[in-house]
């Protein structure tokens, strides 16, 4: 593999927000989209995400705890006003998971909404968490795989799994007892149960690839 | 299908990656940064760091080594070593590092764990446990204090009792094989990883190619952890995945 094969040129007012509400592995995406030759401002101001034209909800840890730190920092109506306006959004494991209507963890807690579904608990007879490398089987061709190879290795590290209710959402999936759903996108939103900034030159790539979304729609923009 | 991790581990100590047989008799092989750079490179699938001196002033060289490793390495990076609390996991957490591995402080105050990984989730608490035969039955005691002191505790009855607190994966060292280079102790981690239901880390021992495929297949872990073999060029990274591949271990390649 080459190394920052992925790196893309971004124009100089470029302006990244990666969502700090406490709750994630914040440096290692920062770090990710810094290799990508971008300046990602780390953002735990409402107004500084709203300002970006696109924007990475990470996450780690537990649904209950990100959903809490979401509200506490006012960053739920940034996330339902980033989705109304379409704006270029990617969220990462349990900044995926939010999304969703419900999840069963710790015993059972509403989420964001945004998509129809419940996060679940992965079946057991296997290791949980699910933790390692394991592909992603394209199901769609999609700017967001430019590049990577079809059942490319992820690094996934989750003891829930996202069930959407409308399966056309669903753009990779992942075998791990059940068939996971990896990677969904609805418009503008990229979400993947997997973490990008932690595989490797794919995983780098993948970000290009939405920034690369991103920085198009802008351009779209501009000219109108 | 989710692929066997290989896991080339860099102990460090005041800011150097250094490996010896059972952790005395130390040999300088490198920078960390560079070392991990190289490891990335060869398509390692994570990163351990052990800081074997463990003293408060290498902490804070080791949250600087995970820093600058981690602007350029984009794979799994854990730290073990003189973590004692929740405010030592937050440094390492901050600095870069995915996973925090305690091992002594977890004995001392198991609690620790459930704060830990109620903080910062179970994904990043590793608790490593060393252990020993005893009266070469298959019994293991553990070891805390770089192997330095017996507990007299039971190593399977520890080791589920840690995921019970919130571990989220275990790293297994086998005493008695670490730095023999004749192989993992198999039976063990069969044992703890049929104990538990967190993915189990083999480690200590590794000689060569067939004891990854040994310690993966009968010894049934998620994950090989080597140093010796990896560090000193007697095998790649990539070679490890071949041979593993061949024997029809599912790799990332």
């Amino acid at each position: 593999m080459q190394m920052s094969q992925a790196k893309i040129l971004m124009d100089k007012d470029n302006m990244i927000a990666i969502v700090d509400y406490g709750a994630g592995n914040l440096r290692s995406v920062a770090n990710a989209i810094t290799k990508l030759g971008c300046s990602p401002k780390v953002a735990s101001n409402p107004r500084d995400v709203l300002d970006a034209y696109a924007v990475i909800l990470p996450g780690v840890g537990a649904a209950q705890a990100a959903m809490d730190s979401l509200t506490e920092s006012g960053m739920v109506n940034v996330v339902y006003e980033l989705i109304r306006e379409e704006r270029p959004l990617f969220a990462v494991c349990i900044g995926l998971q939010v999304l969703f209507s419900d999840t069963e963890e710790g015993g059972g807690h509403r989420c964001l909404g945004v998509i129809p579904g419940v996060v679940r608990k992965l079946p057991l007879g296997l290791k949980i968490p699910h933790m390692g490398w394991n592909q992603v089987k394209q199901k769609f061709s999609h700017p967001i795989f430019e590049g990577i190879p079809d059942e490319a290795n992820f690094y996934f590290v989750h003891s829930y799994y996202a069930d959407p209710e409308d399966t056309s959402l669903v753009v990779g999936t992942t075998d791990y007892g059940v068939p996971i759903c990896s990677i969904l996108t609805k418009g503008n939103l990229i979400a993947t149960q997997f973490h990008p900034e932690k595989s490797g030159e794919h995983g780098l790539k993948m970000y290009a690839n939405f920034l690369k979304m991103a920085l198009d729609r802008r351009q779209a923009q501009v000219r109108k | 299908m989710l692929t066997k991790r290989i896991i080339p581990c860099l102990d460090v100590t005041n800011g150097r990656v250094v490996k010896g047989i059972s952790f005395t008799d130390l040999r300088d092989a490198g920078d960390p940064v560079e070392q991990a750079a190289f490891y990335y490179e060869q398509e390692a699938d994570e990163l351990v760091f052990l800081d074997i001196g463990a003293t408060p002033e290498g902490r804070k060289t080791m949250a600087d080594v995970v820093e600058r490793v981690s602007e350029q390495v984009f794979i799994p990076l854990t730290v073990g070593g003189g973590i004692h609390s929740v405010q030592d996991m937050r440094c390492i957490l901050t600095a870069g590092a995915d996973k925090v591995a305690i091992n002594t402080a977890a004995v001392s105050n198991p609690e620790l764990i459930a704060e830990g990984s109620e903080r910062f989730g179970t994904q990043c608490m590793v608790v490593a446990i060393d252990a020993r035969r005893v009266n070469s039955e298959p019994r293991w005691e553990i070891l805390t204090h770089s192997g330095q002191k017996p507990t007299g505790i039971d190593a399977l009855t520890w080791a589920r009792k840690t995921v019970d607190l919130g571990a989220g994966e275990l790293l297994l060292t086998s005493w008695d094989s670490d730095g023999h280079r004749a192989g993992y102790d198999l039976e063990l981690t069969r044992a703890v990883s049929k104990a538990v239901t967190v993915p189990v880390i083999a480690s200590g021992g590794a000689g060569n190619l067939e004891h990854l495929y040994e310690a993966l297949v009968l010894g049934k872990a998620d994950a090989v952890l080597a140093a010796s073999i990896f560090h000193y060029r007697v095998y790649s990274i990539g070679e490890a995945k071949d041979y593993l591949a061949e024997r029809g271990i599912p790799v990332r390649r």
